[in-house]
């Protein structure tokens, strides 16, 4: 028995979120995991160690320091645009700053977070397809994803200066399947708006392939900065048209208009900022991840987009 | 519903009678001319040879009868593999790229799909936004172009960009400064140039002055002024029935390295200009009418 090597010792934070679920499914019979959520435990498989917890609280610190992890996947990243500023600069943020002082100061070798393709914003002019140093202009008018860049960011200048603890930042791009995120949200409205005279490609991933990237991420010797790319690129309007909605098509101003008032009195669940992703393309390149990763997504383009209607809370 | 039906009949008979005015050679080679394509029929950069049915048959019609378009020396542009087009830009709205396209489609045999790099502020028009990559169109970046290339792709580039295009009616036929970025890349790859000269685009539509600072305060990238606006704004972007002479000049090839410093790169890219130049020089001496 004690030839035998040491489980390898996983924590995952925002355990209890669709993709944090769906990891610990993934990775707890060639693991232990033990997972840190604020919501009370739902569906976990039994075997994991589950911990509800603040990760700014004083106890998160214990965990850390008594678990001798060999890894830590920091999911527990909130992008809920109606959250204040402060909220979501404090739960991100802060937690995020928590957890990499923990890896440092407990020396576990790997910490994994998960960014998102929508760093790079939809500008008109990006190339057809960006790489992973390519600048990160999504904040340039729209607040909320600032967070996520400062996040991004801020596991980049860690990745620098702990040269020995493996960063690795994964940056997929919209994720389809049982979650709730804005994309997801978006497509299953029952009269999607589409902006009148645009119709950009679009790159989708199901969810289960960004949990196996998630996986693949965690092997030995793998750090840095990947784009997570689906199985393919189509018009928005392709999709629509898999999924049979009836969009409705509204000139740019318009529509920019009716969101933000729609959007002051909580009628709508985008800012108008937003609609720059429906109208000028953000693609990434995948293929630095498919070299070094050995990822590629399992799903065909056609499941991925009918993903949008799985179950989800 | 019987509305979406009908109009979904409606849509299909007209899509049918699109297809139906493609030139048969165009037809039935539709696939060839996106290896790429995914499931739903589009490559990554969103072409869709699909799409070609909504614009060919009226740019042939142009090509053929408005322009009366003539083809010489098409055939040394390669069958496959990746290749460069280098042309001569002129007559304010680009007529001569959309007239190299066809003629390489419907003058040629097998047809060959141009993508040809466009100003990078098409992706803010509506409609256009979307038009142009159906049509195989890609915004103009290097690293676009990079990608199509590896893909063994035919690209066109107007290294004179707006500067060609927007030129007044006095410097018609004079090469504007050239950008080098063509000359990297294709040392980089590897890639053969071919040159084009277009004669016949610069009378099109006649520019006297170039009012760019009003043109940029409404995000165009120039502003012609010229006899056309005495029939108002549509006089400015109506061209005139000039005639299209089209020259393909023969390969040529360059060897190097793509960091090399600007001099360098800079004489190779005056080598194209040179050759291109003469083209255009022997186009001119040939033709006996702007409009014969």
């Amino acid at each position: 028995m004690s030839r035998r090597r040491r489980r390898e010792r996983v924590i995952i934070t925002g355990i209890n979120g669709n993709l944090g679920r769906r990891l610990a499914r993934r990775l707890h019979r060639s693991c232990s995991v033990i997972g840190i959520d604020r919501r009370p435990a739902r569906d976990l498989p039994k075997d994991v160690e589950f911990h509800q917890l603040d990760l700014r609280r004083r106890k998160t610190e214990n965990i850390f320091r008594t678990a001798r992890a060999d890894a830590v996947v920091h999911l527990h990243i909130m992008h809920d645009p109606r959250a204040t500023q402060e909220e979501a600069h404090g739960l991100n943020i802060s937690a995020t700053t928590k957890v990499l002082e923990f890896c440092a100061h407990y020396n576990i070798p790997k910490v994994v977070l998960l960014s998102s393709a929508d760093v790079y914003g939809p500008v008109p002019h990006n190339n057809q397809f960006l790489d992973e140093q390519s600048p990160l202009l999504g904040a340039s008018d729209f607040g909320d994803i600032r967070s996520l860049i400062e996040l991004d960011m801020l596991a980049s200048t860690f990745f620098w200066r702990y040269p020995s603890i493996e960063t690795v930042i994964l940056r997929p791009v919209h994720i389809l399947g049982g979650v709730s995120n804005a994309a997801s949200n978006y497509l299953r409205m029952k009269r999607p708006w589409t902006l009148m005279g645009f119709d950009p490609m679009v790159q989708v991933i199901h969810v289960e392939d960004v949990v196996a990237a998630l996986a693949l991420a965690l092997k030995p010797g793998v750090k840095g900065i990947y784009n997570i790319v689906g199985p393919g690129e189509v018009p928005l309007s392709a999709i629509m048209k898999e999924l049979g909605r009836h969009t409705l098509s509204i000139p740019v101003p318009l529509a920019k208009a009716a969101l933000k008032l729609f959007w002051r009195f909580k009628l709508a669940s985008f800012p108008a900022p937003e609609l720059d992703h429906i109208r000028y393309i953000c693609m990434v390149d995948g293929s630095r991840a498919k070299a070094e990763l050995g990822f590629a997504p399992e799903f065909a383009l056609q499941e991925t987009i009918r993903a949008v209607e799985d179950y989800w809370r | 519903m019987p509305v979406d039906s009908l109009t979904g009949d409606v849509r299909e008979k007209v899509d049918a009678w699109l297809e139906s005015l493609l030139e048969p050679n165009l037809r039935d080679n539709l696939d060839v001319l996106c290896p790429s394509r995914n499931d739903y029929g589009y490559d990554p950069f969103g072409f869709n040879p699909d799409y070609l049915k909504y614009l060919l048959p009226f740019a042939t019609l142009l090509y053929r009868k408005y322009f009366r378009a003539e083809v010489f020396g098409i055939e040394r542009v390669p069958e496959q593999g990746r290749v460069l087009l280098i042309a001569n830009h002129s007559g304010q709205i680009p007529f001569d790229g959309l007239m190299i396209g066809v003629s390489m489609l419907v003058d040629r045999t097998p047809p060959r799909m141009l993508r040809s790099m466009v100003e990078r502020w098409l992706p803010t028009l509506p409609f256009l936004s979307y038009l142009f990559p159906r049509w195989g169109q890609i915004v103009g970046t290097p690293e676009n172009c990079r990608m199509l290339l590896e893909q063994e792709g035919a690209i066109l580039v107007f290294p004179e960009g707006v500067r060609g295009s927007n030129k007044t009616f006095d410097k018609r036929y004079q090469l504007q400064e050239f950008g080098s970025g063509f000359m990297r890349l294709a040392l980089e790859h590897r890639v053969p140039i071919v040159p084009v000269a277009v004669i016949g685009g610069e009378e099109q539509i006649v520019s006297l002055w170039n009012a760019e600072k009003v043109g940029r305060l409404v995000g165009m990238p120039a502003l012609p002024i010229g006899p056309g606006l005495l029939f108002g704004p549509l006089g400015m972007v109506t061209p005139l029935p000039t005639k299209y002479r089209i020259y393909y000049g023969e390969p040529m090839y360059f060897h190097g390295e793509s960091d090399d410093d600007d001099r360098a790169i800079s004489e190779k890219v005056d080598e194209v200009k040179r050759v291109l130049d003469l083209m255009i020089h022997d186009g001119l001496q040939q033709r006996n009418g702007i409009f014969t």
